[in-house]
């Protein structure tokens, strides 16, 4: 996949941009729609007569017709736009948590959640009296599945779990669960941050029920989201937020709420952000999701490879390429992910390092975080291959990777 | 070498970051462990990044000085060497001498104080200054001195 060319941050001389599951870098049709909106297009959406109004509006509800193709959703009425995958599963949580869920109760989660996925349900646990169980993982960082007979009963009234971890590559067998949450009468809500930027989504063979990702880790600009869910559950939901667009009348005492999926976005949307959003989507259906997906593999067994055979490294997750996606995790002997990824940055390269909001997951694993580099569309072999070599310059500079051996 | 072509003037200190005398102290740290006979002790953390810190001090009743440290944690090299450091600087003090040194060490970090001002006990702990390039990596500089204010705070008001 030949496209670095087409992305102006990447050309910046011996960069090497390995936090793509942070956040994507944006290729030149995102930059350019961002700013042919803001130049001869801006106008609020959904109100305005006038023309250059319906030409906002026009690209803006185009856009959600694009993502509802692009997941394969039944309608574009299934569509919010929000600010993120965060505030969509904060929307789910708020409105049809609070609505749904009764003491006892039960939400089931996962030991992998980043913290988006969890702390939302803590919150709306807590307010209802839901309990709040999680899967096991296995030591290969793989959902212990066979706890599933136990956990899942009449009493789960959610699953909610990533499709794809953030920190370990893993990829849950999100429809066979969704399909076990059903027979039980569960919701199943998925985390799609990682897994809609990089594999082919679709929603009716996955099962779920609802599903939020974000437009910035799969080349869209920041500050958009999106929540889908099915139809019937949307239209029962109540508006978590209130005032302009998503209203159809309103008195001084009570009003009533615009159709879907309007009624969920309350005030001016981020439409610029949408907008651009658009145009990724558009460069993501022409590279083609089974093509992303294809390079995607093909560079983590590379470096899975490349850092497998490097005895100095501890790397975590499942280690067939095929079966996880482009964060690949790893701690260097005892050395702290934070002077790992400082010493990487004085070669250029860009990777994370801490607990990547995953902190029960780092418990899990007895660790308190790691250094993670994370691959995308862009990124090459080279790149890999560069950070191998430069973890010799952790090790030219902190000795071997046992030392010091001393910490407790 | 590959340099990155961000305009930053990382690139010339960061050379500079890990200096010998940083990995020395983390490589060699002084005062690991714990005493039995600690007078007072107190732990400190950096949730976000997983930084702890254990601090015992042993404080002699008759001269009031500081006649024992010892400390012991896990984290970064930065704060483990400032930990280090910090033990190494506090034997024979008393604890408001020792207290002053803290604020003395944060003023630096936090409030842009000139490192070469640092009385010359903190001598090793001027080659930290340079943590002050990395925003996020202060509150590890820091851990150790927050956690020894910690402790005499605690001590004094139970005094």
């Amino acid at each position: 996949m030949n496209i670095r060319g087409d992305f102006p941050l990447l050309q910046t001389p011996g960069l090497v941009y390995l936090d793509s599951a942070a956040t994507t870098q944006k290729p030149q049709v995102v930059i350019d729609a961002l700013r042919r909106y803001y130049e001869s297009q801006n106008a609020n959406v959904h109100r305005g007569i006038y023309r250059l109004a319906e030409t906002a509006t026009r690209l803006y509800e185009g856009v959600r017709d694009q993502v509802a193709r692009f997941i394969g959703a039944a309608s574009r009425a299934e569509i919010v736009f929000t600010r993120g995958t965060t505030e969509s599963i904060n929307l789910v949580a708020a409105s049809w948590g609070r609505a749904n869920l009764k003491p006892g109760d039960e939400i089931l989660s996962t030991e992998m959640e980043h913290h988006s996925n969890l702390v939302p349900w803590q919150a709306v646990a807590k307010e209802t009296g839901a309990i709040l169980k999680h899967i096991p993982l296995t030591d290969d960082g793989l959902l212990d599945v066979s706890s599933l007979g136990t956990l899942l009963t009449r009493r789960s009234k959610l699953v909610a779990l990533t499709h794809m971890s953030n920190v370990l590559g893993t990829i849950n067998p999100v429809s066979k669960i969704a399909e076990a949450a059903r027979k039980v009468g569960a919701r199943v809500l998925v985390d799609g941050a990682q897994s809609v930027p990089n594999l082919p989504v679709d929603v009716r063979s996955l099962g779920c029920d609802f599903l939020a990702f974000s437009s910035h880790k799969m080349l869209g600009p920041t500050g958009v989201g999106v929540l889908w869910a099915r139809r019937d559950l949307l239209e029962a939901m109540e508006p978590v937020q209130f005032g302009g667009d998503m209203i159809e009348t309103v008195e001084l005492q009570q009003s009533t709420w615009n159709e879907l999926p309007w009624k969920f976005e309350a005030g001016t949307p981020n439409i610029a952000d949408v907008i651009a959003f658009g145009a990724a989507i558009a460069y993501l259906d022409r590279l083609g999701m089974a093509n992303v997906r294809e390079h995607e593999i093909r560079l983590v067994r590379h470096a899975l490879k490349a850092l497998g055979s490097d005895r100095r490294l501890t790397l975590y997750g499942p280690r067939v390429a095929e079966e996880r996606g482009g964060a690949i995790s790893f701690n260097f002997g005892e050395i702290h992910p934070h002077d790992v990824s400082t010493i990487l940055d004085r070669r250029g390269i860009c990777v994370r390092a801490g607990h990547h909001c995953c902190q029960p997951l780092m418990k899990r694993f007895g660790i308190h975080g790691t250094t993670r580099a994370s691959v995308y569309a862009y990124n090459t072999e080279a790149e890999i291959n560069a950070l191998a070599a430069a973890l010799d310059e952790v090790e030219r500079i902190f000795g071997r990777a046992e030392t010091p051996a001393k910490q407790r | 070498m590959i340099k990155s072509g961000i305009p930053d003037d990382r690139d010339v200190i960061s050379d500079d970051l890990y200096r010998e005398i940083i990995l020395d102290h983390y490589r060699s740290p002084r005062h690991r462990g714990r005493l039995d006979d600690a007078t007072f002790r107190a732990e400190g953390k950096n949730p976000l990044c997983g930084d702890e810190i254990s601090l015992d001090l042993r404080v002699s009743n008759q001269r009031g000085v500081i006649d024992g440290v010892g400390i012991s944690g896990k984290g970064c090299a930065i704060s483990q060497a400032s930990g280090s450091m910090m033990a190494e600087a506090l034997t024979g003090r008393t604890l408001e001498e020792s207290a002053g040194y803290a604020r003395a060490f944060k003023r630096v970090m936090l409030e842009g104080a000139e490192a070469d001002l640092l009385p010359p006990e903190l001598e090793d702990l001027k080659s930290l200054e340079n943590v002050k390039q990395y925003p996020v990596r202060i509150k590890c500089a820091i851990l150790a001195w927050n956690t020894l204010l910690e402790a005499i705070k605690e001590n004094t008001s139970h005094a």
